[in-house]
């Protein structure tokens, strides 16, 4: 192993070791054609031998794994606030980026660049969040001659906007929900659009995400009110004021599709999320395959996701973000996230696939250690997010963890960005740790989660551990048979 | 008197009313971020704001005085 410490202590389960072995024979396989002393100019395509991880906490600590075992030097980057936490101890090399504010650290593009050229580092991984969607960084770093693990920032940029997004995607036949093809200017000009695609309407952030400045409006007034908020919002969060009418399914399933763009070109979609438990749309909880998509519409979404893959000339991991209206059962694109999703891996249970690992190989120019015409996906996996916040009213908190358990079993895998001792501060999002269980069908996928609920134990800040308790013992829940709403009946 | 304190640490993003406002209940007299995320913090009974102990770039931590209402 090249480095026990980080693996051994989170207690995999039976697919994790399934997921190791893979990813060891492709280390095996790789390595081979690489000499110690080959130039990166001349280095045959593979793995980069440094990547530096530009991000925090759960995600970073999960690259690093793969990026260990493949045999590349992992270079952390972190704030003030993170210094004690997992992600730093266990890099080969960390770099001080700055203070605990985000612009100042994680979004601090010059301190990254800097970072990268003092360690000698070959490639960038930016996680999700914080610059992984940032066309202008991606291009910084293919501009200093690293390896950018990522789609291009001509996809970025394309997929960034969403209007610009959720045309393109029409133009190449992709149902999209009914919307404005352009900004609303203002206001009035958000009701003149509103009318014309009849109410009720979702106001969201051209190039938002994460659910942050969406407001639904039923009619002309909550549209107005609604519309100088999301804008506010819009500003400060994603520095672009510009607001998206869209109509609003009231009734529907958010479902979305892995993609993967090819180092020679092709796209291959790995099967969908459901991600339909959410509160504040922000997703609590993901599960594949979605109980509420059948072998036709999956047929549809898959070719759709690969579609749009095609449309930018993607490569790398990417996801396709849909809603499925549950009255009409069709289904229309969203958005597309131009990076490594969260809930990745409960793709990676069900497929035995890397993902991290093949964005490495991909980026390289190097081929995929799977047979892309061959994949399998078998039995169900879930995803339950252990947030930083009190399980009622999803309010954050903050504080020093005094205990962590992680459960273990079989099926049953913890990517954590916390150890006991740390100190959840409140200068990022309140993800912890993310359960993901592997079972031979749904119902053993529940049954081990509740199990592994049981004995995920953490004190100090609260957690919303006792949420999930509920919603998978929720009949709505454990019947398949829910939408995006299952949270808000639950927690009203 | 009412004394409105915060529940965790945040930052204070906005301070909505000030000092001397006369505020109904539920009305947000400041705006909390913490986690990525804004709390508004409401008045919990009508009065009029007899002080508003932060300021718009705050930390404050739990339990730390917000505004008192009389």
């Amino acid at each position: 192993m090249p480095s026990g410490r980080h693996g051994e202590a989170q207690g995999r389960g039976v697919a994790w070791t399934e997921e190791r072995r893979r990813s060891d024979e492709g280390r095996r396989r790789l390595k081979a054609p690489r000499s110690r002393a080959a130039s990166r100019a001349g280095k045959l395509p593979g793995v980069p031998e440094s990547v530096l991880i530009a991000n925090r906490g759960e995600i970073a600590r999960r690259i690093a794994r793969t990026a260990r075992q493949l045999g590349a030097r992992v270079i952390a980057v972190y704030s003030e606030a993170d210094a004690g936490l997992p992600f730093v101890a266990e890099a080969d090399e960390a770099v001080l980026i700055g203070p605990a504010p985000a612009r100042l650290s994680y979004l601090n593009a010059d301190a990254i660049l800097a970072a990268a050229a003092s360690t000698g580092a070959h490639a960038i991984h930016p996680g999700y969040g914080f610059l992984a969607e940032n066309a202008d960084f991606a291009q910084r770093v293919l501009d200093e001659g690293l390896t950018w693990i990522g789609p291009s920032p001509y996809a970025i940029e394309q997929m960034g906007d969403k209007i610009r997004a959720r045309n393109l995607m029409a133009d190449a036949g992709i149902p999209v929900a009914h919307g404005s093809s352009e900004a609303a200017r203002d206001a009035a000009d958000a009701v003149a659009h509103a009318r014309r695609i009849g109410y009720p309407v979702m106001i969201k952030a051209a190039a938002g995400g994460g659910g942050i400045g969406m407001t639904i409006a039923f009619d002309d007034d909550q549209l107005r009110a609604g519309f100088e908020t999301a804008r506010s919002r819009a500003e400060r969060f994603f520095g672009d004021p510009a607001i998206l009418i869209e109509r609003y399914i009231s009734s529907a399933r958010h479902v979305e599709v892995q993609i993967l763009g090819l180092a020679d070109g092709r796209v291959i979609a790995l099967g969908e999320r459901d991600c339909s438990a959410q509160r504040r749309h922000q997703k609590l909880a993901e599960e594949t395959p979605s109980p509420g998509v059948g072998a036709g519409l999956r047929e549809r979404m898959l070719a759709a996701a690969v579609q749009a893959g095609e449309a930018v000339g993607y490569r790398g991991a990417g996801t396709v973000e849909c809603l499925v209206d549950s009255q009409t059962g069709e289904f229309v694109f969203l958005e597309m996230n131009t990076r490594l999703q969260v809930e990745h891996p409960v793709t990676e249970m069900v497929t035995g696939i890397d993902l991290v690992e093949q964005q490495l190989l991909i980026a390289d120019g190097a081929e995929v250690s799977f047979d892309p015409g061959s994949v399998q996906p078998s039995g169900h996996a879930l995803e339950l997010r252990v947030y930083a916040e009190d399980p009622v009213r999803f309010l954050p908190s903050p504080g020093a963890i005094t205990e962590w358990k992680e459960p273990v079993g079989d099926g049953v895998r913890v990517d954590a960005g916390y150890a006991a001792g740390n100190v959840v501060t409140p200068h990022y999002d309140p993800l912890l740790a993310k359960l993901v269980v592997h079972g031979a069908d749904r119902g053993q996928a529940l049954d081990r989660a509740r199990i592994a609920l049981g004995e995920f134990v953490v004190a100090g800040p609260k957690t919303n551990l006792a949420f999930h308790a509920d919603l998978l013992n929720s009949r709505e829940f454990a019947s398949g048979d829910y939408d995006t709403s299952v949270v808000s009946r639950l927690r009203p | 008197m009412t004394e409105i304190r915060a529940e965790m640490v945040a930052n204070v993003w906005k301070v909505v009313a000030a000092e001397g406002d006369t505020v109904a209940d539920g009305d947000t007299l400041v705006i909390l971020e913490s986690m990525k995320m804004e709390i508004p913090v409401l008045a919990e009974g009508a009065g009029s704001i007899s002080r508003m102990a932060v300021s718009e770039g705050d930390v404050i931590q739990e339990g730390d005085l917000i505004a008192i209402i009389e």
